[in-house]
């Protein structure tokens, strides 16, 4: 009878340049038990995971698996510790079969290889543990729930004894996921340690024996299922309640500026990534966006801007100064800008659309109207002009103009991308992400100037992660869970928990 | 057309066909690692010279060379050179993560530079244009299954009346094809290819393969610039760039073939056939093309027909690229480096 | 065997010694320190192998390959004509490896130029005045090489066609092409037209002062100028900057790829038939299917070290002009044969090509801090 401790984590820490995604974080995870890793989106729950997969290497602290202190190097090292990991985007390789995938990289002593072997042991994890899935399908014509389930049957024909799954949850149906919990739950009966990592309380709930949370990269608490409730872990999950001291004037003399209706867009994978979303946004109004990550804000902003292909019964109309109104499907990106409607995203990677990593702050800011005037040469004049204003104005750090925004902070990069819209003066802004890896005072500047549009009358759209500044900014908010509208709500009356509750459950009603 | 010239047509395909399988052969090898090699020509050029200079100074400094002993120099000098190659290319694009494309072009000039400088040399060295002759080595090469290429009349004539390496370039070839499909070091490989991230998942050395495939992809390259120095041109040296153009054929061959080996055994025979299409054209046809295009003499037209490879090519090119089947595609992150830590 | 994988992995309890990180960014001053770092490194090691096949020493090797380069006056034309040619091509691909664009088709689209101009040297020479025919071959080089360009560039644009690939075939076809007006124009079965209208030298470059190339460089050198200026200043540069950045900021910018792609391509090719065109008109006089003579893929090296700036480009097809030159007059000095320049040229190029890993990422050597807190 070996110990039921699987894997201890010691004082781990894990640093990206400046940003400590785990700080000193302490952890145990149990033989015969289903863990759940609770946190928000940046709380480092997939990163803490992934040291024990190999894919990156702690800066500092001790991991111990089965009692003995280990150096896991590569998901390798991993797999041989009987550690196997289900990561967000799969590790399959499209144009094999299922069993190809799975004996990928195993060690053997025969040179060849026989599917019919592997197809037979394959059909016996499957009955073991009651998976459907057919070994000889390729794996670009699986669904994401066959892909998902392939994943898990390789691991545990590697014979994995510690399963971790991140977020596994996100892209399956309601069907799919309870017959994927069914599945762990036969696992964990046959006395594998199971990881989840996710940020739905329910799944938590439901299914797992402890919660672990972690908070911005901390470790906060670890609670036995039992005794937890949704009220515990969301206020372990988000904290205390910060007052911020963001000014917030009431709107004035608001105008529809936008009506969005029956918005609804599929993913490249033909998933619906936004699923019949309908709302208006008010000219002198900030309207927050609420919701975890990948729950559709993306999809949102960019169908706004004509960057997205959206389904064939969405209507977004755009009420211009002039009183006339515009339907913004089937109109080009570059018209819709001229119509003033501004789309200020920063994306994941943060330079990766919006602004151009290797020019300089006069040619980014030029992105958008470049080819204003009939010559055939760019006005740099004028653009160097706007990129001094903007740099005083946000008071923005750069050598000089001409050095590449790729060197910049990312708090001087996003002041680079707001400053440049705000500059444009549109009648519709909507940043998202707006002050992701900023401190403090930098994210002060941004509200500010948000607001200062908001009472131009702008109809600001704000997609944020942290609920506390949207329940200070915004005037009304708008929750997405899953692609869903889950509630339009007044942002100065609403709860922290009543927003954190929509943002990770469906309501009924819906 | 008599039936005399259609086999012999079909005798000169085959050679032709076998230079260009070496070269695709070892090119799709390497590619299914990722590396889109674009060094071939170069690297068919190192096998060239590195077999032509071993043979060399082996039968120039012995009055009675054994052939089967210059043969063997050929070979094994052939796969060193044209290791290195592989191993200076890997190096730059694995391990110092150079852009392949422009690695590749760099190993073609330098390759085609080193063979064509030390085979001018041992031109000179030989005393002039064509004096140049390894006859030891070429005629081991050449020889031809006994008994079988003699006594079957135009059965002999179309299979057996070819040097031992021609049938060594289809073995090769089926034997990459069995590799690729059927082992678990050619699904390895071909993982790397297609998805190196998950292959280093899945606890593979991406680095390693890359490395292995490469080198092993130059040494079959190296064979094929071997074959056109001993068999294609019989022991002597060309310095007018046939070989380059071979060499871009074999690049262009591994599309054809849809990175599947086995199918470059019928294609590179194919493109044999294009090639020389341009001998065999009826002079009837050939005069009227002529007449349409102002050409004076009927055997001008040679120089249009000898498009017809390079036009199939491109032609394959836009139907691949156009039906977009999985299966025919190119491995999935060739001309990629990896680096882990890269998003 | 079961057991076995609850001990530690024999491999992973040593740590790793070495580890790459990829750099953020690099001072210039630093990033150019590395680069003539390697050139001379490239250099010596050039030197070492002339050493190993002539005796010469180092010194004595870059002696004889400076006299071959720049030796007298004719040697240092000669040297800017070569790397002036050589220029043209890299300036003219330099947009289009800008834009990710891999266009390895100059060769052809170089041939192409040149067969045009031989073309109207022939057929029209003497019959129309010298400038008429001159601009009337300059203008025809230029759309005929940007035709070809543009080929591969629409399948590109419609259907992702591979364009590697597809320029290089381009190559072959221009080649042959060539090689059959080669004969057709050829009247003496020697498959080579000879010198065009030698007597007349309709067609041919004026000479300015006696000097056969200054034309010709003054040429390639307000194109280097005016490309400077067409990427860095010019609307359409910056969309080539934008779309070969990142296409889905190109996307948000409302900038049309496909159509960036063709245009480019049209400007990328028309230059390199230009080249093809001054080869003819200002150096050779002829048209053979050496008329591109490797430069065009020489040129792409250019192009992609020189980072797509032509001033950069300038220097390193210098340093190639000068190096083949050097390579030359060492071949000629020794009774060698002329491919000793590829052999340096490839030396140099692997030099610079490696040096570009010390610019992007730095080692590092890790150890662990152990320290308990």
């Amino acid at each position: 009878m070996k110990d039921s401790t699987a894997v201890r984590m010691d004082r781990v820490t894990k640093r990206f340049g400046s940003v400590v995604a785990n700080d000193a974080v302490s952890m145990n995870i149990h033989y015969g038990e289903i863990l759940s890793i609770l946190g928000e989106n940046g709380s480092g729950k997939t990163t803490l995971m992934n040291m024990l997969a190999g894919i990156y290497y702690p800066d500092e602290g001790d991991i111990y698996v089965n009692g003995r202190q280990v150096t896991i190097t590569s998901p390798h090292d991993a797999y041989e510790l009987g550690i196997g990991m289900i990561h967000q985007h799969y590790k399959l390789v499209d144009v094999f079969t299922a069993a190809e995938n799975i004996i990928l990289g195993l060690d053997s002593d025969k040179i060849t290889y026989s599917l019919d072997e592997v197809n037979k042991k394959v059909e016996e994890i499957c009955r073991q543990y009651g998976f459907d899935i057919d070994p000889k399908a390729k794996v670009y014509e699986m669904s994401v729930a066959q892909k998902q389930t392939l994943e898990i049957v390789k691991i545990l024909y590697r014979g994995a004894d510690i399963l971790i799954l991140d977020e596994p949850t996100a892209v399956l149906t309601p069907q799919e996921t309870e017959k994927l919990f069914d599945i762990l739950r036969a696992m964990r009966s046959d006395g594998k340690a199971i990881v989840l990592i996710t940020h739905k309380l329910n799944e938590v709930l439901e299914l797992s024996d402890r919660v672990t949370i972690l908070r911005k990269g901390k470790y906060i608490t670890t609670i036995p299922t039992p005794v937890a409730t949704e009220q515990i872990l969301t206020e372990a999950m988000v904290g205390e309640k910060v007052t911020l001291d963001i000014d917030r004037p009431m709107p004035e003399n608001t105008v529809k500026r936008l009506s969005v209706k029956n918005l609804t867009v599929y993913s490249e994978d033909g998933i619906k990534a936004l699923d019949d979303v309908s709302f208006d946004a008010y000219g002198g109004e900030i309207l927050g966006i609420a919701g975890i990550s990948g729950c559709g804000q993306k999809e949102l902003l960019e169908a706004i801007a004509g960057l997205q292909v959206t389904d064939k019964n969405t209507s977004i109309i755009y009420y211009d100064k002039d009183g006339s109104e515009k339907q913004l499907i089937g109109v080009s990106p570059r018209e819709i800008r001229n119509y003033g409607v501004h789309l200020s995203f920063v994306p994941e990677d943060r330079l990766g659309m919006g602004l151009v990593a290797s020019l300089g702050m006069t040619e980014n800011m030029m992105l958008k109207d470049y080819d204003k005037g009939a010559s055939p040469f760019l006005n740099k004049s004028d653009s160097a002009k706007l990129a001094e204003d903007v740099k005083k104005e946000l008071d923005i750090a750069t050598p000089s103009l001409e050095t590449p925004v790729r060197r910049l902070s990312g708090g001087n990069v996003q002041k680079v991308l707001v400053g440049r819209e705000i500059a444009a003066e549109p009648t519709i802004l909507m940043t998202a992400y707006a002050v992701r890896g900023l401190d403090i005072n930098k994210s002060y500047t941004i509200y500010n100037l948000l607001t200062e549009q908001k009472m131009k009358g702008v109809a600001v759209i704000y997609v944020g992660e942290d609920l506390d500044v949207l329940l200070a900014l915004a005037d009304r908010i708008m929750v997405l869970c899953s692609g869903h509208e889950n509630g339009i709500l007044d942002a100065r009356t609403v709860t922290k928990e009543e927003v954190g509750r929509r943002m990770t459950n469906l309501t009924e009603e819906k | 057309m008599t039936l005399t010239s259609l086999v012999a047509w079909i005798a000169a395909a085959i050679t032709f066909g076998t230079v260009i399988m070496y070269g695709s052969v070892g090119e799709i090898l390497t590619e299914k690692s990722g590396n889109l090699n674009l060094g071939v020509p170069g690297i068919m050029y190192l096998g060239a010279i590195g077999s032509l200079a071993g043979c060399f100074f082996y039968e120039n400094g012995n009055p009675a060379p054994n052939p089967w002993i210059s043969a063997c120099i050929a070979v094994v000098c052939a796969l060193t050179a044209a290791l290195l190659g592989g191993l200076l290319y890997s190096f730059m694009t694995v391990t110092l993560r150079a852009n392949q494309n422009v690695t590749g072009l760099t190993l073609t000039i330098f390759g085609g530079g080193v063979a064509n400088f030390f085979g001018g040399s041992l031109v000179k060295l030989s005393g002039g244009v064509g004096q140049i002759s390894v006859a030891a080595a070429s005629s081991a090469i050449r020889t031809r299954i006994p008994f079988l290429s003699d006594h079957f009349g135009i059965v002999s004539d179309l299979l057996f009346s070819y040097g031992f390496f021609t049938y060594l370039a289809v073995v090769i070839a089926l034997a990459a094809n069995y590799f690729l499909t059927r082992t678990r070091y050619g699904l390895n490989l071909r993982a790397v290819g297609e998805n190196p991230a998950t292959a280093d998942a899945a606890g593979i050395s991406v680095t390693k393969y890359k490395y292995l495939a490469t080198c092993t992809g130059a040494m079959i390259e190296g064979l094929g610039g071997m074959y056109f120095v001993m068999d294609y041109i019989k022991g002597t040296w060309d310095s007018g760039g046939a070989l380059e153009a071979l060499g871009w054929l074999a690049v262009a061959l591994v599309i054809f073939t849809s990175w599947k080996p086995k199918n470059a055994v019928w294609g590179a025979y194919l493109f044999g056939f294009c090639y020389w299409i341009y001998l065999y054209i009826p002079s009837g046809i050939s005069a009227v093309l002529a007449k349409f295009f102002g050409a004076a003499n009927v055997t001008h037209m040679q120089n249009l027909y000898r498009m017809i490879p390079y036009l199939v090519t491109i032609i394959v090119l836009i139907i691949v690229s156009k039906k977009k089947r999985k299966e025919n595609q190119n491995p999935a992150s060739l001309g990629i480096s990896y680096f882990r830590e890269e998003r | 065997m079961k057991d076995s994988k609850y001990e530690a992995p024999k491999s992973s309890v040593k740590e790793p010694l070495v580890h790459i990180v990829k750099r953020s960014d690099i001072e210039p001053w630093k990033a150019w320190g590395i680069r003539i770092a390697a050139v001379l490194l490239g250099m010596l090691v050039s030197a070492l192998f002339i050493n190993g096949i002539t005796n010469l020493n180092p010194a004595a090797v870059f002696k004889s390959m400076f006299a071959g380069a720049f030796g007298t006056d004719k040697r240092i034309w000669q040297t800017l004509k070569d790397m002036s040619l050589l220029l043209c091509i890299g300036i003219g691909l330099a947009p289009a490896f800008k834009l990710r664009f891999w266009n390895v088709g100059a060769e052809g689209q170089v041939l192409i130029g040149g067969l045009v101009s031989a073309a109207l040297m022939i057929n029209l020479g003497g019959k129309i005045p010298n400038g008429v025919l001159l601009i009337l071959m300059a203008l025809c080089a230029v759309v005929c090489g940007a035709v070809w360009g543009l080929i591969p560039a629409y399948f590109k644009s419609k259907y992702r066609t591979n364009e590697t690939l597809f320029t290089l075939m381009m190559n072959y076809i221009a080649l042959q092409l060539v090689e059959f007006y080669v004969d057709v124009w050829d009247k003496k079965q020697s498959h080579s037209v000879g010198v065009i209208n030698a007597s007349s030298k309709a067609g041919w470059m004026p000479y300015i002062g006696g000097n056969q190339f200054i034309l010709m460089i003054i040429i390639v050198a307000l194109i280097t100028v005016g490309m400077y200026f067409y990427l860095q200043n010019s609307k359409q540069g910056f969309e080539i900057t934008v779309v070969g950045e990142s296409e889905n900021t190109a996307r948000y910018a409302g900038i049309s790829v496909s159509k960036v792609i063709r245009r480019t391509m049209l400007v990328s090719a028309g230059i390199c038939g230009l080249a093809g065109f001054l080869e003819v008109s200002a150096v050779s006089h002829t048209i053979s299917s050496l008329t591109a003579g490797g430069r065009g893929f020489t040129a792409i090296i250019v192009a992609w070290l020189g980072k797509f700036n032509p001033f950069a480009m300038t220097l390193i097809t210098a340093i190639l002009a000068f190096m083949s030159r050097g390579a030359n007059q060492i071949a000629s000095d020794f009774n060698f044969n002329k491919f000793a320049s590829n052999i340096l040229t490839g030396i140099i190029l692997f030099f610079i090509l490696g040096s570009e890993f010390f610019i992007n990422y730095r080692l590092v050597f890790r150890h662990r801090p152990k320290e308990v807190k």
